[in-house]
């Protein structure tokens, strides 16, 4: 038997929580470190993984392992990953380091605030990161939807508690206010997502019912379903299949989250710490979209046809929603807050075209909108911490005291508005191109988004850096070296798959023309004839790369 | 050669990271390093110039291409670059004024403790241009498009501490996000219809659709040229934009970027040659802007607002005649570089001037300078003849053309295209005799302090009453900033004669623009002496008001049209009370909205369905553990009505 790589990469954060949570008190530099280590040998083990994923491989998963866990519910323990999965896995341990990097010193404030703790703070941050890091990978690897729903169910409990536990304490009121008010959207978070699993677990379990009724055996395995589908041996009917999907696509929707399912995610990424913020719009939400592409449409492929048109208008008003909404906030987070629905709304949007360029986008789009909101999301952290605030307010004139700092905040904020050049407008641009290829109405005004995100984006930049220096702001510190450690990495990365995404959508085109083909959509011909050009050095070179991709 | 192309993007681009990201330690050397990596990429384009002048008119255009960009499916762009007459002209243009303002800011720009970086962003303007002009593809060429958006944002708002600046610069980036939207919109329609935006395939297969796809691509690719080029409607970012530092203005706002909407519908010819109603949109903005800003540059009175106007007005010429097709295209281009001569001569020329007055904009503070800024004078002098279209100087050459051309239209519209275009004529003269008196003539106003406005009441007494007014030192600028200066009065003054002749200009373009001689109703003699009438007519009537009598130093008044055109004809207050107001209020209702109904709504059906307030209270109240029983509980209703729903 080969190495179980993907175990390992899920079972490595895992370990790390366990380490670092038994650390005693006083070791509370020692748990920073062993965390920040752990994360560090995950993502080398994500690195592993993405080397030996071969693109050009036949067969949906690779990498797969498979063992019999729950005998009497054909639970099975089952593993495989597809290009989406590596892409997203590999993002998830990449950003886990920077988030444990920037939330350094999130959990000394509550180390001073409460001498007579029963509780280790640090070691209970970093622990709980981790955890949550080794459950979203598994999450991604689990071909088993039964295995799938409790590790998606279960990254609810320490995403719970660190919302709840650790605020950025940078309130406009007083720390009282402001522990109620994190408790509220963490209970909200919790009970939103609780709501959506619990109509999950009802479909999880009747598909069960189902295939245990149709193939003898019940089975929770993804390739099996698909097969036995693809095979006429299954046939889900049309009803059943659509409830189904329903259930499935509903606690999707509420992680994605899509409206009007979102009112959760302001209220959790304003109360929590920046770096809890970006994991859980960089990285958790990101299970919710990747289940859509790995579940919704492999698991109900009529069903998701049937839904399209009602999911793509709910995408369309996210998009145009939230940013309409960002652009009115007062509270920074809050404002990124609502700039993540308006991308996951475009992540939806390219999901349900149904083509190629759309899905590709897609999966892009989850990538680079974590690089990006990690970049903005902790920027903005390094500045709140600063000052001691949210409010957009209460900063002016940033720039001058601190250009490093003001020039990283537009740089992430450039990317999150899609500036071309940086890797968000290239998945943006293939989502709006794949969904206009197939629903030009929807495409043309999802485009709207593209001037409001340049609207929230700016304004935000003009009121906090620009103008005269206000006077609280007149002393603060320009970027520390741990700081530039965090944003540099991650600035390099957005002009690198801006410029040159190769690398990444080599690895996403199989994946998707799997899924599409799993769905039976072929995506929509040129209307026109296109004349070669004679002598044209381009057509030249676009047929001998071919060859070239040909040959290997 | 064609190896080369890559080099022209990769000098100045390499030059802005250096500046940008090298630190401190570039602070004494940056505008130098900058300066020679303009004048490295300008060296390239002159090597390639002559290469290609070494070659036929049918081989001349050169491709490269770098690597495949996004490989998705169908879709498929790449990082290839095509070199050819008309990217070529842009190249010279861009990297040669380019170099020439880079120089200029050496001493401009001598006093501010952030001179690195503004010569790392004029660097990467640079870069994003010339990427622009030598893309082969329209994808590519949006990167450019949006990458000079970028440079300006940053460059207009430069002096950020100003939050007049930072207002401009944002205001600029989104009227243009708008115009962007009509790029990529025509990209997508490209993209359905074609199957491809790569400039060879698409515009070599326009006769493969229906022309009702190529009037929509068309009316797209206008929108993204009204944006970028400061054309009616989204014209109003341009006279904000002034507040960036005037080289700023003579090489983005003037010489190169907006005209870049002019490049983008010629380099689109085809696709307009096949859609005539895209094409008379295109006629129709540009005539309506060429009077739109130059009526707004008579009522100016900041030097640089009112150059900003006779910017609009101009490329509001060229955007006419590239919307005449074969028989405009190279006259828009020709215009657009002499243009590009005396702009930016005329520019540098206000900046110079605001360099010795203490950085007064307000031509109403100024006259008499020609005793005390000789240089200035002379060339500012030459870029105004040139501008107002004086027999032999450049923009005499190019105006006159599209005055032709635009008669040439045919039927009416010709006439109202043409008769626009002469009118356009008679008030550019008005307003840049305007600008000249009240600069470099009459009463040296600067002397006295200036009175308070009636409209805006100071609470602070006049500095002059308080006997504190130190006028201004009016000095002609030193050799750094006036070199550039003489040489593009030197072009101003000899490129449009070099260009018309033997017709060599129109002769240069023609392979990759297509050219056919335009047939006005009336002759061509006849036009050009029209011309010259309204241009004397300009100026006679701009000297009986400003050169006869004395100028106040305080703008009176003035008519109703006078007050409108201070105010941009409106349009700005349109915008405020439309988009600023119109959008706030929509943004705070929908906070509203979100809070109440669509959170209020979500949870009282979660609350009534799953019995979830109850949960709710529990857990509130610490009960975490019933969690579980709760979903088991819950769990096993939804699995029993979904066994149940099975058998329907």
């Amino acid at each position: 038997m080969s190495f179980p790589l993907l175990t390992a990469t899920a079972v490595v954060p895992a370990i790390g929580a366990i380490a670092t949570a038994a650390l005693p008190a006083a070791k509370r530099t020692a748990a920073k470190w062993l965390a920040l280590l752990f994360s560090l040998l995950t993502f080398a083990l994500a690195l592993v993984v993405a080397f030996r994923f071969d693109p050009g491989a036949k067969g949906p998963f690779q990498l797969t392992e498979s063992h019999a866990w729950i005998r009497d519910f054909g639970v099975r323990y089952e593993l495989g990953v597809d290009g989406i999965a590596v892409a997203l896995i590999a993002l998830t341990a990449l950003l886990v380091p920077f988030v444990i990097l920037a939330g350094w010193h999130d959990a000394d404030t509550l180390e001073e605030a409460t001498p007579n703790r029963r509780w280790r703070p640090t070691q209970g941050f970093f622990a709980l990161i981790l955890a949550v890091e080794a459950m979203v990978v598994i999450s991604f690897e689990a071909t088993d939807v039964f295995l799938f729903y409790i590790f998606f169910e279960a990254m609810l409990i320490p995403m719970y508690f660190l919302i709840g536990g650790f605020g950025d304490r940078a309130g406009a009121d007083g720390e009282e206010r402001s522990a109620g008010r994190r408790s509220q959207a963490a209970v909200k978070f919790l009970l939103y997502n609780l709501a959506g699993g619990l109509i999950m677990l009802a479909a999880v379990i009747g598909l069960y019912a189902v295939t245990a009724d149709q193939l003898g055996t019940g089975t929770f395995s993804l390739t099996q379903i698909v097969d036995a589908r693809a095979a006429g041996q299954l046939d889900l009917g049309t009803t059943t299949e659509r409830l189904l999907f329903l259930g499935f696509f509903f606690a999707f929707a509420v992680k994605a989250p899509l409206w009007p399912l979102h009112t959760w995610l302001p209220g959790a990424m304003s109360e929590s710490t920046a770096p809890v913020a970006v994991l859980i719009t960089a990285v958790v939400d990101k299970v919710g979209t990747f289940a859509m592409l790995r579940f919704c449409l492999q698991l109900f492929p009529q069903a998701s046809s049937w839904a399209t048109p009602v999911i793509l208008i709910l995408a369309l008003i996210s998009i145009v929603y939230g940013a309409l909404l960002a652009v009115a906030q007062r509270d920074i987070k809050r404002l990124i807050a609502y700039a993540s629905i308006s991308h996951f709304g475009f992540i939806i949007l390219g999901i349900f075209a149904m083509t190629s360029q759309g899905q590709g986008g897609a999966t892009l789009y989850m990538v680079n909108h974590g690089i990006s909101t990690a970049a903005l999301m902790l920027v903005a952290g390094f500045l709140i911490s600063r000052r001691g605030s949210r409010l957009i307010a209460d900063f002016g004139g940033v720039q001058k005291v601190a250009p490093m700092l003001a020039g990283t905040f537009l740089i992430g904020g450039l990317a999150t508005l899609s500036l071309p050049g940086l890797a968000p407008f290239v998945s943006e641009f293939l989502v709006l191109v794949g969904t206009f290829s197939r629903h030009p109405v929807i495409g043309v005004i999802a485009t709207l988004g593209i001037v409001l995100a340049a609207l929230y984006v700016l304004v935000l930049y003009q009121r906090t850096m620009t103008g005269p220096v206000k006077s609280e702001v007149s002393a603060m510190p320009d970027l520390r070296a741990r700081e530039l450690v965090v944003v540099a990495p991650l600035i390099a990365l957005l002009l690198f798959l801006g410029v040159y995404p190769k690398p990444l959508t080599d690895l996403v085109n199989p994946a998707v023309e799997h899924t599409l083909s799993v769905v039976d959509k072929k995506d929509p011909k040129p209307t026109a004839q296109v004349n070669a050009v004679p002598g044209s050095g381009r057509t030249g070179h676009a047929a001998s790369d071919q060859d070239v991709e040909a040959a290997k | 050669m064609e190896n080369l192309i890559a080099l022209l993007v990769a000098a100045p681009l390499v030059g802005a990271a250096l500046l940008l990201c090298g630190g401190k330690r570039l602070d004494r050397t940056g505008h130098w390093l900058g300066t020679l990596f303009a004048a490295a990429s300008f060296a390239v384009g002159v090597a390639l110039f002559a290469d290609m002048l070494g070659r036929s008119a049918d081989h001349r255009a050169l491709h490269q291409h770098l690597f495949t960009w996004i490989p998705v499916g169908g879709f498929r762009a790449d990082v290839a670059f095509q070199l050819d007459q008309l990217s070529m002209t842009f190249v010279l243009l861009i990297t040669g004024v380019g170099s020439l303002i880079h120089v200029y800011s050496i001493g401009y720009m001598e006093h501010d403790e952030r001179r690195r970086r503004f010569f790392g962003y004029l660097n990467l303007f640079l870069a994003a241009m010339l990427l622009l002009v030598l893309a082969d593809n329209y994808l590519l060429l949006y990167v450019g498009w949006e990458g000079v958006g970028l440079a300006s944002y940053l460059l207009i708002g430069f002096w950020q501490h100003k939050p007049s600046a930072a207002t401009a610069a944002k205001k600029a980036f989104l009227v243009n996000r708008v115009g962007d939207m009509g790029l990529s919109i025509a990209i997508m329609l490209m993209f359905t219809t074609f199957g491809t935006f790569a400039f060879g395939p698409v515009l070599a297969s326009t006769g493969a659709t229906s022309e009702g796809k190529l009037t929509a691509i068309g009316l797209m690719l206008l929108l993204a040229a009204c944006g970028k080029s400061a054309q009616v409607p989204l014209q109003s970012w341009l006279g904000d934009a002034m507040e960036g530092p005037t080289p700023v203005s003579a090489l983005i706002h003037a010489a190169t970027m907006v005209t870049a909407g002019v490049y983008l519908i010629t380099r689109s010819g085809a696709i307009f040659n096949a859609a005539p109603d895209a094409q008379t949109a295109v006629v129709a903005v540009g005539a309506v802007t060429l009077l739109f800003g130059a009526i707004v540059g008579c009522a100016k009175d900041d030097i640089k607002k009112a150059l900003a106007g006779s910017t609009m007005s101009q490329i509001g010429y060229m955007i006419l005649a590239a919307g005449l097709g074969p028989i405009g295209y190279a006259f828009a281009i020709m215009h657009l570089v002499t243009h590009g001569f005396f702009k930016a001569g005329l520019f540098l020329g206000a900046g110079s001037v605001m360099h010795g007055m203490n950085d007064e904009v307000d031509m109403r503070r100024y006259g008499g300078l020609r005793k005390y800024m000789p240089v200035t004078f002379v060339t500012f002098g030459l870029g105004y003849l040139a501008i107002i279209g004086f027999p032999g100087l450049s923009g005499f050459f190019s105006k006159d053309k599209i005055i032709e051309a635009a008669f040439a239209k045919g039927g009416t519209e010709g006439w109202i295209l043409g008769g626009a275009a002469l009118l356009g004529a008679a008030i550019t003269a008005f307003y840049m005799t305007r600008v000249m008196l009240m600069t470099f003539f009459g009463e040296e106003r600067w002397r006295k302090a200036p009175t308070p406005s009636p409209d805006q009441p100071s609470v602070e007494p006049a500095a002059e009453t308080r006997g504190e007014y130190a006028p201004p030192h009016p000095h002609e600028s030193p050799k750094v900033m006036t070199l550039p200066m003489i040489v593009l009065a030197i072009g101003s003054v000899f490129a449009g004669g070099l260009f018309s002749l033997n017709e060599a200009f129109v002769k240069w373009l023609e392979p990759v623009t297509s050219f056919a001689h335009g047939h006005p109703p009336v002759s061509a003699t006849t036009v050009t002496a029209a011309t010259i009438a309204v241009l004397l007519l300009g100026v006679g009537v701009a000297w009986l008001m400003y050169g006869r009598r004395p100028v106040p130093s305080l703008a009176p008044r003035g008519s109703l049209l006078t007050r409108a055109a201070r105010r941009d004809l409106l349009q700005d207050d349109f915008n405020d009370i439309v988009f600023v107001r119109g959008g706030g209020h929509l943004t705070t209702t929908l906070v509203q909205l979100d809070h109440t109904l669509v959170d209020g709504a979500v949870n009282g059906t979660a609350a009534s369905m799953g019995g979830l307030s109850g949960l709710l209270r529990q857990l509130q109240s610490g009960f975490v553990r019933s969690y579980a029983v709760q979903m088991l509980g819950g769990a096993a209703v939804l699995v029993a009505a979904t066994l149940l729903m099975r058998g329907v």
